[in-house]
């Protein structure tokens, strides 16, 4: 181990970890190794291991095979209890604290300071307004809710208690997910501090940008077996995403540009907007033309899906369909009117988890024709064998229920419930977040396939390089209203980036 | 923090209000001795109420309680009776019986990961059926400890707070600083709060979710010791009912049924409230019984309906969804 | 919660070769027509639909079993004054009134609901059906105003469920406890007793050579059944049961379902207490019903329906009352006394939680008996 320059000694050592479920060997001998003082990303597809490497590492799994060793012991944490007196902090994606308990019940739950053997609840805020201020969150009042805190905030509240139950090693899962890029350099910060501290920290992500802006090293998994590691100025993007995929793919999306067409508005929105909600806006969008929406979370861009998709009733404007007005006030008057919407959050908002492949995807289509109409088993088998054809859902059949689908192919299945309905407007909010890099590609190419079929839609997306490769027209959104439009050549990640910008 | 309170403070209110209405309408409501009353007849009431407060805190709901109540007014009298087990005694057994049944469904529902609701069910029917086992017939208690301990009391200006309201003062005194006071308790409203994240922070669900439903049968093992003093009976149809009452009491005391929010303090007003809206109609005469159901039916709906317009308007939007 | 962990597994499973998927696939143009059975069984469960329900079928024949053993006429059926006797007929006979309110209580529950008022229904439309016959309304007019009456119950519950959203446990808890208190309100504190032929008739006339309530309980049952499978309400049903906000989305007015479901719930309860009051020719406010929310709730969990909402089945749920009923039968024919029943129905409550539990299900994928698991 004398090659590795820079970052302390080895914390934690993983060597052969094996991990099997019923008919899948989840984890195949991996090993994996964190300094003391580094950040390291660990990265690969959905399937590629990761989060079962995580599970066993924080004892929600136990190992088939295979040594941890933290500080040169063996270990084999139980539960997550078990690992966090083993000084192993996790945090998740979605924050896993208590939103109706104070921040600083939130900090000290299970290790309240007592008095008498009762609770200190004052000696217990004191502490907690100390932990905050270290963090750069001197304004928040330990005694505030949590639920009542913004996510970022309570991003680091959760690794503020990790890192306070004495970890040694971080595990941060996807904690950017939901987080706009103010938020990511705030907890970047706070990262790099437990980093000059010598915590160990393990970074996974889907944001490659931020593995380069943030990581030391790379550690690629792959089908359950291990890359390789890497120092992260040793790898080019182009090697990190061939180790990621196992195969080399072309660089660069190809670039479809057309001239400005000249548009004939299918959908327009005309001043639609609602107070202290969203600023009235203007869109007009043809068939076959894909409009791109960029900015940061909250500026707007979710609120314009939701408007437009009848989810919140607008309080001014008029939309037209084809030149005439129309009344949007519910999801069902979108639907009746043609509309489609896929959701950013596709398990809360999304898939209908018992239910099957095939009802899912028939879903939208059964709620035009309304109740009284069923649409007959054998028609449902034709549009769902159809549509699993068609966008190469991969599935045993169409009675699976579509909880047991990967990313991907749930994605996959919600646009084709709205295909069914044959819609002439469809509206993708972040089509590709949480997707492994196969599936990303392969949906990328059906918004651009969609467009040449002549259907309207509106591409919602913080990956401005796809944006920026689909979009005939691009609105950038800040501030809750749309600042700025870009079209034709105009479109680049830069001048996109400059608009988000120019009046942060 | 006004917030947190504001449920709690209504109650209050709606309590203070009312007992004001009541003295105006009947001059002699203000005695101590009115007052005592009201706190030694639902003195059974408010300990079961308090066992619940804490299953409903952790987003739980104990169906079971009734039964064990009358399982154990049951136990005792056959215990005291004919088994001529000494009656100090026999209230340890019968504690031990209610806390190790409730432990069992505690454990039942943490290993199975069945819902509460179902599981309680099971065993309401399981304590109603065991104690038509021991005697379908009501058992009259004559064991003179039963009669020392009924009169021992404390005189308070005119009124007695029997022995049986002191002690659900104490339950609710200690159920108070268990709840608020101890990691125990902290650990309650965390399974409320979100169960998975509570896991996940190291709490120990099991545990605690058998700690909770133990804690809830034993007090209503306690409940029923205090039942079965105060009707010196034993009997298998006793406390029909009683879950719906300590449930009511507790939602209109401004715990939030999906868990997480309250205050054992609450539910302590929520039986005086119960209690008042009975002593009204006793005091009152005209009004039949029935009047005392529609009355915390529509107390519970109107809270129920309060605490879910204060989430919407707090939420800003009509999309908080427990579901 | 439980069962995340352990369904990530097979989601894997199903993505990480793809070779046995391309093979699958193109298998299953062959297999739908297989697949597409018609009627209320498909529900696209598995791949051998009929399955799922082993466990309700095995768990009737089981308790039948029973049932002969302690009493070997069990089965014995005769004709008397065109109508059919035995104790088969008896277990029918008796168990309408929760068979009834399990229907509605299916619905309600496979929305992710629940309905405790039920019995308190029964008792308001019994002791409306009771005061008004009594009163000197024609038996007709008096059905349509219990029937209406259990329709608003149904419908306030649904208002308050689905456009105040608040918890159905919560909604229905107002009702349960005020119900009784109405009920009471309108028999003004007495049990009303009634002479009336045409009205007893519901509870001892018989047609078709069945008892007048069996018939009610089959009627009120293909009725439910076309409401719910012959439409795309069932499919509906299941999806705002699954998820409300994703269902909201794809366009279903969720709200009108959950409403309309707690209506099916007040009117099957309103059926059913106009059986039972029927049958005691009297309305008995404290009592009637009583505790039948549990019970029906029971038969529904019996029939494999998660209390989590989700996938339902009707048919089953009527089989689950049935068993109920047939326990109870069984341990009065066996000479043991009723007070019996509430042990037998502890344990098997205990048993089916051991069946559904989304702890041992996740073991098995197919697990028939299998909850959303949350």
């Amino acid at each position: 181990m004398t090659d590795w320059e820079g970052g302390g000694s080895a914390l934690l050592e993983i060597r052969g970890l094996s991990k099997k479920f019923p008919g899948v060997l989840a984890l195949d001998g991996v090993d994996f190794t964190l300094r003391a003082g580094e950040i390291h990303a660990l990265l690969g597809e959905n399937g590629a291991g990761k989060s079962t490497l995580i599970k066993i590492l924080t004892g929600v799994y136990r190992r088939d095979g295979g040594t941890i060793r933290l500080d040169g012991n063996d270990i084999c944490p139980t539960d997550v209890a078990d690992a966090q007196r083993l000084r192993i902090g996790t945090v998740y994606q979605e924050v896993n604290l208590l939103p109706n308990l104070s921040v600083a019940e939130n900090l000290f739950l299970g290790r309240q300071p007592l008095r008498w053997g009762l609770v200190d609840h004052r000696g217990m805020r004191r502490r907690a307004a100390a932990i905050l201020a270290d963090y750069g969150l001197s304004g928040v009042d330990p005694a505030t809710p949590l639920g009542h805190c913004p996510v970022a905030v309570q991003q680091v509240i959760a690794i503020a208690r990790a890192v306070d139950l004495s970890a040694k090693v971080l595990v941060l899962d996807e904690p950017t997910a939901s987080l706009d890029r103010r938020e990511v350099e705030m907890l970047f910060r706070v990262m790099r501090d437990l980093r000059a501290r010598g915590i160990g920290i393990i970074f996974i992500t889907h944001f490659l940008d931020q593995v380069y802006a943030i990581c030391d090293r790379i550690t690629v998994l792959r089908n359950g077996r291990l890359v390789g590691e890497r120092r992260t100025d040793q790898l080019s993007r182009l090697d990190l995403v061939t180790m990621m995929l196992g195969r080399a793919m072309a660089a660069g999306a190809p670039m479809r540009r057309r001239e400005a067409v000249a548009r004939r508005g299918v959908v327009a929105f005309e001043g639609v907007g609602k107070s202290r909600y969203l600023h009235p806006f203007d869109l007009e969008i043809g068939a076959g033309e894909v409009v791109g929406m960029a900015g940061l979370l909250g500026s707007g861009r979710t609120e314009t899906a939701r408007l437009m998709f009848g989810l919140e009733r607008a309080d001014s404007g008029r939309i037209f369909v084809d030149g005439r007005p129309v009344r949007l006030r519910s999801p069902k008057d979108a639907v009746r009117l043609a509309f489609g919407y896929c959701p950013e959050d596709r398990k809360t908002d999304g898939i209908v988890g018992d239910l099957s492949l095939r009802a899912n995807i028939i879903l939208a289509l059964q709620a035009r024709r309304g109740w009284m109409r069923p649409l007959s088993s054998r028609e449902q088998e034709a549009i769902a064998q159809t549509f699993i054809t068609r966008l190469d859902i991969r599935t045993p059949d169409a009675d699976r229920p579509i909880q047991y689908l990967s990313g991907g192919n749930q994605q996959k299945a919600l646009l084709a419930r709205w295909l069914a309905t044959s819609p002439r407007f469809l509206i993708l909010d972040e089509p590709t977040r949480g997707i492994d890099v196969g599936a990303h590609g392969e949906i990328i190419a059906l918004i651009e396939q969609l467009c040449a079929e002549g259907l309207a839609m509106l591409v919602i997306s913080s990956e401005l390089d796809e944006v920026v490769s689909y979009s005939d027209r691009v609105l950038v959104m800040r501030d809750r209203r749309s600042v700025r439009t870009l079209e034709g050549t105009d479109i680049t990640a830069d001048a996109i980036m400059a608009a988000i910008a120019a009046g942060a | 923090m006004t917030r947190r309170f504001l449920p709690l403070l209504t109650t209050t209110g709606v309590f203070v209000a009312g007992y004001l209405l009541c003295m105006a309408e009947f001059h002699n409501f203000a005695t101590a001795r009115v007052a005592c009353n009201l706190l030694t007849d639902n003195a059974y009431l408010g300990i079961t109420a308090v066992g619940m407060t804490f299953v409903i805190l952790s987003g739980g709901i104990d169906l079971s309680v009734g039964s064990v109540i009358a399982f154990t007014t049951v136990f005792l009298a056959i215990a005291i009776g004919p088994l001529r087990i000494p009656p100090l005694m026999a209230f340890l057994i019968a504690l031990a019986i209610g806390a190790a049944f409730g432990a069992a469904m505690g454990a039942v529902i943490h290993a199975l990961g069945i819902p509460p609701f179902i599981v309680t069910l099971a065993g309401m029917f399981l304590a109603r059926g065991a104690s038509f086992l021991l005697s379908t017939e009501s058992v009259p208690i004559t064991h003179p400890l039963y009669a020392m301990l009924n009169d021992l009391s404390l005189p308070i200006s005119g009124g007695r707070l029997g022995l049986i309201a002191i002690v659900m003062l104490l339950v609710f005194l200690a159920g108070g600083i268990l709840a608020h006071r101890t990691r125990f308790g902290a650990n309650v409203f965390a399974l409320g709060g979100n169960p998975a994240s509570a896991r996940l922070m190291g709490v120990p669900v099991g545990r605690t979710l058998i700690l909770i439903y133990m804690l809830s049968g034993g007090l209503a093992a306690l409940s029923g010791i205090v039942f079965s003093l105060y009707t010196s009976a034993g009997y298998s149809l006793a406390a029909t009912g009683t879950e719906l009452d300590a449930i009511a009491a507790v939602v209109i005391g401004g715990v939030l049924l999906t868990g997480g929010y309250g205050y054992v303090f609450g539910s302590f007003v929520g039986i005086l409230i119960q209690g008042l809206i009975q002593t009204f109609i006793t005091f009152d005469g005209t009004l039949s019984s029935w009047w005392t159901k529609i009355a915390v039916g529509a107390l519970l709906f109107s809270f129920i309906g309060v605490q879910r317009l204060f989430q919407v308007f707090w939420s800003g939007s009509g999309d908080v969804d427990t579901a | 919660m439980t069962n995340s962990p352990m369904a990530r597994p097979s989601s894997r499973q199903s993505v990480s070769s793809p070779a046995a998927e391309g093979a699958s696939m193109r298998m299953s143009p062959e297999a739908a027509p297989l697949r597409a059975a018609p009627g209320f069984l498909k529900r696209g469960s598995g791949p051998v639909p009929g399955r799922r329900f082993l466990p309700q079928i095995g768990g009737l024949g089981l308790v039948l079993l029973a049932d002969w053993l302690v009493s070997p006429q069990f089965f014995a059926l005769r004709l008397q004054d065109g109508r059919l006797f035995g104790s088969v007929i008896d277990v029918l006979n008796r168990g309408a009134p929760v068979t009834l309110l399990s229907l509605g209580m299916t619905l309600v529950i496979a929305t992710g609901g629940i309905d405790l008022s039920v019995g308190a229904v029964i008792a308001i439309s019994g002791a409306v059906a009771a005061s008004l016959v009594n009163g000197g309304l024609p038996v007709p007019l008096t059905i349509i105003a219990a029937l209406s009456a259990g329709i608003l119950c149904g419908a306030w519950n649904g208002l308050l469920i689905s456009v105040l959203r608040i918890q159905p446990i919560v909604a229905t808890l107002t009702l349960m406890v005020a119900g009784r208190g109405i009920a009471q309100l309108i028999t003004e504190g007495v049990i009303v007793t009634f002479v009336n032929p045409s009205l007893s008739e519901i509870a001892d006339g018989s047609w078709f050579y069945l008892p007048a309530p069996v018939m009610l309980v089959l009627g009120m049952l293909a009725v439910t059944l076309v409401l719910v499978r012959a439409t795309a309400l069932g499919l509906m049903i299941e999806a705002v049961g699954v998820n409300r906000r994703a269902s909201e989305l794809a366009g279903i007015g969720a709200r009108s379902i959950i409403f309309l479901v707690y209506v099916w719930s007040g009117l099957c309860a309103a059926v059913a207490g106009l059986v039972l009051t029927a049958d005691i020719k009297g309305a008995d406010a404290n009592n009637a019903g009583l505790w039948l929310e549990l019970d029906a709730i029971l038969a529904v969990v019996i029939g494999g329906t998660s209390l989590l909402g989700g996938r339902f089945s009707v048919v089953m749920a009527v089989l689950g009352a049935w068993i109920i009923q047939a326990m109870n039968t069984g341990i009065l024919l066996s000479g043991f006394p009723p007070e019996f029943n509430l042990i037998v129905k502890s344990v098997v409550v205990l048993v089916i939680l051991v069946v559904q539990s989304p702890v041992l299900g996740g073991l098995n994928p197919r697990s028939l008996f299998c909850g959303r698991g949350r």
